[in-house]
């Protein structure tokens, strides 16, 4: 059970990532990959601000921060420098991975004594107290950890719902959808495009920060194929909620980033073999970006085949 | 109002696929006019108004509008003067956006966008009586997809986008050229209407030698990335899309007789 709720907690903490990877996948469709430097770097940032004693909430705040420069220098390359996208991310996230063992010093920092966000959740409980479920025990700190970040979680997604329906924000959604228009509306697409990174990044990096702090220690490869647990969730969510709409996205992507946290500790129980997971992740989102399309066109085939008869002129169109 | 001077464009210079699209077009566009571009294939007539628009900078010459020199200015920066319809009807709206939407974010076009709500009950109020003056039906269909609709109506409401601050300049860019006759009709029966009502400055191209004989009240054609003809005034009126075929098929003679002679010189001197 508390590998359930463990399980559980880490997909809350990484829908931040899906939530992240969302307003530059969907939203902007940029496919960025510094999130596997910045979701380090967050956790980098305020893993060392913590040892150096900060405040939890001013570290996490400070690693936010440091997300959104990463991503407005993804968006500066793109834009400005007119950088393919893809490779734009590539040269952050590579250059992320020094300046993160630059700013921990080591490649690992463990969190010891130090206050952070997760022990100031557990204080609301003593560690001996449990929960019972019929015959499963939840210890409540585990309860107060998860209640914490649901809070924090559901704060960041609907203050993202506000701002996708203010002025601004949509001019964002709308520089994603068509460039040209919102161009011919006085839009400027690489400040927009930058904007979008900026805060996409900033969640990406809230989320190693958060990541951090309940797994006790950073680490300099922790990012590694995080922007493809990005997609999955985002993928997933989109399957799960059937829709476009900015809400239901937002929603469709906590709820994605959880379940396929639970389906990977599922299949982890069941003996798949940890050195496998990156691959079958891979996997996963190939299929999930491939099998859509793929069933259409059977769909089509099958439809060629079993349909009513047509009039002789009218086949194969 | 409009004033181009002597603007020349030359894409992919120095190459093989080099293209003189403009080559020094003069025109001076008084407020309040409705000039319309017609042109063969290539003759620069697009051309004339996405250089007009920013979507490219001019290689020579200068573009003032409104008293401004916009030459050097970026393509988002003369949004403020300037509403568009493209002629691809897909272009001027937000697919996965609603019609409020849309509709909001051309609501400030040009002007800065803050941490308002886009679509405050007033504001949609407003925007709803805008589509209902249409007479499209779509106002009951404010929070569906721009997506959904016909290529016709989306085309009807990117120049409702495009009035709905009233633009120092509006760019038609043969914006029924891909609509079935029927929405091609109702479009261009909204585009008078909107232009007459708030006596908008319009430069438009169009394929169509009815809608330039008919519509508008200063006619240009333009031949390879020129200036050819410049109807105005009575001239224009009296036009009928015979006297304008005419026209073309002057220059097409002109074009083969150019070819001859060029082969000629190319016997004699080669």
């Amino acid at each position: 059970m508390s590998l359930l709720v463990g399980s559980f907690t880490m997909g809350l903490i990484l829908s931040l990532l899906a939530l992240g990877v969302l307003v530059s996948f969907r939203i902007l469709a940029f496919r960025d990959l510094t999130v596997d430097g910045s979701i380090a770097l967050g956790g980098a940032v305020a893993a060392t601000l913590l040892v150096a004693g900060w405040n939890p909430w001013l570290a996490t705040a400070a690693a936010c921060l440091a997300g959104a420069l990463a991503g407005t220098a993804t968006g500066v390359l793109a834009t400005r420098f007119q950088i393919n996208g893809l490779l734009a991310g590539i040269l952050v996230m590579t250059a992320l991975y020094s300046v993160n063992l630059r700013v921990m010093g080591k490649s690992n920092l463990p969190l010891m004594k130090e206050q952070t966000i997760v022990t100031m959740a557990q204080r609301f409980a003593s560690s001996e107290s449990r929960w019972t479920f019929s015959r499963w025990e939840v210890p409540v700190q585990d309860v107060c950890i998860v209640a914490m970040v649901s809070l924090l979680i559901g704060v960041v997604a609907a203050t993202m719902y506000a701002f996708f329906r203010t002025n601004l924000g949509l001019a964002m959604r709308a520089a994603g959808d068509n460039e040209q228009m919102i161009r011919a509306l006085g839009v400027d697409v690489g400040w927009m495009t930058t904007f979008g990174l900026a805060l996409s990044n900033s969640l990406v990096a809230l989320a190693g920060a958060l990541l951090v702090q309940y797994q006790g220690f950073a680490d300099v490869q922790m990012g590694i194929g995080m922007v493809v647990w990005g997609f999955a969730s985002v993928i997933i969510g989109e399957s799960l909620v059937g829709s476009r709409q900015i809400g239901l996205l937002l929603v469709g992507a906590v709820m994605g980033s959880i379940l396929f946290r639970l389906l990977v500790a599922i299949a982890l129980r069941w003996g798949l073999n940890p050195n496998d997971l990156k691959l079958v992740t891979a996997l996963f989102v190939f299929a999930a970006l491939v099998l859509p399309g793929a069933m259409a066109t059977m769909r089509k085939r099958m439809a060629h085949f079993s349909g009513p008869p047509r009039p002789i002129g009218e086949r194969g169109v | 109002m409009l004033d181009i001077e002597q603007i020349a464009k030359t894409f992919h210079a120095g190459t093989p696929n080099e293209v003189r699209a403009l080559r020094g077009v003069d025109l001076r566009i008084e407020a309040g006019s409705f000039v319309i571009v017609i042109g063969t294939n290539g003759s620069g007539k697009s051309t004339l108004l996405n250089a007009v628009a920013g979507s490219f900078l001019v290689d020579t010459g200068r573009l003032k509008l409104n008293g401004h020199e916009i030459t050097r200015w970026p393509e988002h920066r003369r949004a403020q003067f300037i509403g568009r319809v493209f002629q691809n009807p897909f272009t001027g709206t937000a697919p996965s956006m609603t019609i409020a939407e849309n509709l909001a974010l051309a609501a400030k076009r040009g002007r800065a966008r803050g941490m308002g709500w886009a679509l405050s009950s007033s504001t949609k109020s407003d925007l709803r009586e805008r589509v209902r003056a249409m007479g499209l039906g779509l106002e009951d269909r404010l929070d569906n997809a721009i997506g959904s609709l016909s290529g016709g109506q989306r085309q009807s409401l990117t120049l409702l986008m495009a009035g709905l601050l009233k633009p120092n300049l509006l760019l038609l860019d043969e914006h029924t050229a891909a609509l079935d006759p029927k929405s091609a009709d109702q479009v261009i029966r909204l585009t008078e209407e909107f232009i007459r009502r708030d006596r908008l400055t319009t430069l438009m191209v169009t394929h169509s030698m009815h809608q330039a004989a008919h519509l508008g009240d200063r006619l240009i054609m333009m031949v390879r990335g020129q200036i050819l003809h410049d109807f105005q005034g009575a001239e224009k009126r009296r036009l009928t899309p015979e006297d304008l075929l005419a026209r073309f098929e002057e220059v097409r003679r002109a074009d083969q007789l150019d070819e001859t002679a060029a082969e000629m010189l190319g016997r004699q001197y080669v």
